[in-house]
């Protein structure tokens, strides 16, 4: 079931959506989010469609493989079509069941903010499985750059970012091991009812909780050792490289903002 | 050459200054060690050396005497530039790898003493190809065994280029083979550039490759001398709680058996050449 999950997993590759600069794709991202609420008729929703599957196409992940992986929020997806299928009151009425009906209004409403959601969902994640987690940390870190003069304290919270991705294959193996060894004692987490079952969750929070805090303090003397005092004074080993196609990928956006803008009604 | 590059002077150091009844963990303590020396610092559990490791690099400053390093003595303010010419390496390698990848580890140190860039580039290079290392570059931790994470360690203290090496602990939470990975980087290290290297350990089989050893008791120095003389004292060493290497125990046992084996062997290989041309000598 893990192995499936998407949600914030990076796939490597070469295409031109994973060499694109992590700052272009986090702008672009949040332009998108903006952009997909000018659409309101067909033709904008189409458009927006056809430019969400030629992405997909162009970061070279397979269809089958992200519709696969982003089940879970299909359930919301569904759920929301529904609302807006009972709910919506407006139009003639396509179909009447006595008890209840549904009308034309409500199928559309229903069907665009559907579309809107999975276009949302399919960029977005597009986002993650193109770029690697570190990458994006050092996106934000520079995007947010600006902030510093609002005393924002943006390396403090990238470090952090950073640090904390670093640690979850680390703690995930040692979540692994704790459950292996209170199994060995008998403690049952799969079965019985519910409070029990939190309960058994406590004596694998504790050890795990403590390891933590043992792994955060070495870690503060290892960096400390190393010489980090914080974020002035710092040089980057890792640099980043705005070029022509990061220019060229906003401009793109903006022609289809502009595309949407003379279509909508 | 011969100067010194690290020295205690009369160190005392309690964890509670307040209660009279706890035993200090260091007393008294008086060493030193000169420029291009390979040191071991042995001692059971409560010795008093993982102390002495972080007095050594001013995590802890002591209540008496004064440490001198690199030609300064240890304070608040000598303490970053002292810090950036010595490396350390820690016991648990999972717990001293800040960076998401080996190349941003082994970044991280020159990161914070503010290298530009396209020095920091060679000199990543540079330190993961000393300790071979350099086929993982994008590497992640996780997919690391433990003797390569301490590896990658080792490289990220190199790439500060650093006059001392202090190793606490580095190969004890390793299985057998990860640990002879790290005792011969160092050794190659050692021949390679002559960095001086002061190993803490509990392992006296990593201790025999050092030019010198100091054996560590209660917070007392309880000796001091070259592999061969420390192990002399073998029966004293086990009372101390240290294990001695296998190949000693194995001398002293056939010795006790009536065997007249001919000197103290630090090595199985050596020992192994003694036995088997034994009975062609006669």
């Amino acid at each position: 079931m893990m192995e499936k999950m998407i949600f914030g997993r990076f796939i490597p590759g070469d295409s031109l959506v994973h060499r694109l600069d992590p700052r272009a794709k986090i702008l672009f991202v949040f332009l998108f989010i903006a952009i997909v609420f000018v659409a309101n008729n067909a033709i904008t929703y189409g458009l927006l469609i056809g430019f969400t599957l030629l992405v997909v196409f162009m970061s070279r992940i397979r269809l089958y493989f992200l519709v696969n992986g982003l089940k879970p929020v299909m359930i919301l997806v569904i759920f929301t079509f529904l609302l807006h299928i009972l709910f919506t009151r407006e139009g003639a009425v396509l179909l009447d069941l006595g008890f209840m009906s549904i009308y034309e209004e409500g199928l559309r409403q229903g069907i665009f903010i559907a579309i809107r959601f999975l276009v949302l969902v399919f960029i977005t994640s597009i986002l993650t499985l193109t770029t690697s987690p570190i990458s994006i940390t050092d996106g934000i870190e520079v995007l947010l750059g600006p902030f510093k003069r609002l005393k924002l304290p943006v390396h403090e919270l990238a470090l952090m970012m950073s640090i904390s991705l670093r640690f979850i294959p680390t703690l995930m193996d040692e979540t692994g091991k704790i459950l292996k060894a209170q199994m060995a004692r008998g403690s049952d987490i799969g079965s019985g009812p519910v409070k029990e079952r939190i309960k058994a969750v406590v004596p694998l929070l504790i050890p795990l909780f403590v390891s933590a805090f043992k792994r955060a303090e070495d870690l503060a003397t290892a960096m400390e050792v190393r010489g980090y005092r914080g974020g002035s004074g710092r040089t980057r080993y890792r640099q980043l490289n705005w070029r022509f196609k990061d220019t060229a990928s906003l401009l793109v956006l903006v022609a289809l903002a502009g595309t949407l803008w003379y279509f909508r009604s | 050459m011969n100067s010194t590059i690290l020295s205690f002077e009369d160190v005392t150091f309690t964890y509670m200054p307040e209660d009279e009844s706890v035993r200090p963990a260091v007393e008294n303590l008086s060493f030193s060690i000169q420029d291009g020396e390979w040191i071991a610092i042995v001692g059971h559990n409560g010795s008093g050396k993982s102390t002495i490791a972080k007095l050594m690099n001013g995590l802890l400053f002591p209540q008496q005497g004064t440490v001198r390093a690199m030609g300064q003595t240890m304070s608040e303010e000598s303490l970053w530039d002292i810090r950036s010419q010595m490396g350390m390496v820690f016991q648990n390698p999972d717990n001293q790898f800040v960076g998401a990848t080996v190349q941003d580890d082994v970044a991280f140190a020159l990161e914070n003493n503010g290298v530009p860039h396209e020095e920091m580039v060679k000199r990543v290079k540079e330190s993961l190809h000393q300790v071979k290392m350099e086929e993982y570059v994008d590497h992640e931790p996780h997919h690391l065994s433990g003797g390569q994470k301490q590896r990658v360690a080792i490289a990220g203290a190199l790439a500060l280029k650093p006059r001392l090496l202090i190793l606490d602990e580095a190969t004890s939470m390793l299985d057998p083979q990860g640990r002879v990975e790290v005792i011969e980087t160092i050794r190659e290290l050692r021949e390679a550039t002559g960095l001086t290297v002061i190993s803490i350990t509990h392992d006296l089989e990593e201790a025999a490759l050092a030019d010198r050893i100091l054996v560590m008791n209660a917070g007392h120095k309880h000796g001091e001398g070259t592999p061969d003389s420390v192990f002399l004292e073998g029966n004293e060493l086990t009372k101390l709680g240290l294990d001695l290497p296998f190949a000693m125990r194995m001398t002293h046992l056939l010795r006790e058996a009536g065997l007249p084996l001919t000197r103290e062997h630090m090595t199985e290989d050596e020992l192994v050449d003694e036995l088997w041309t034994f009975y062609s000598d006669k």
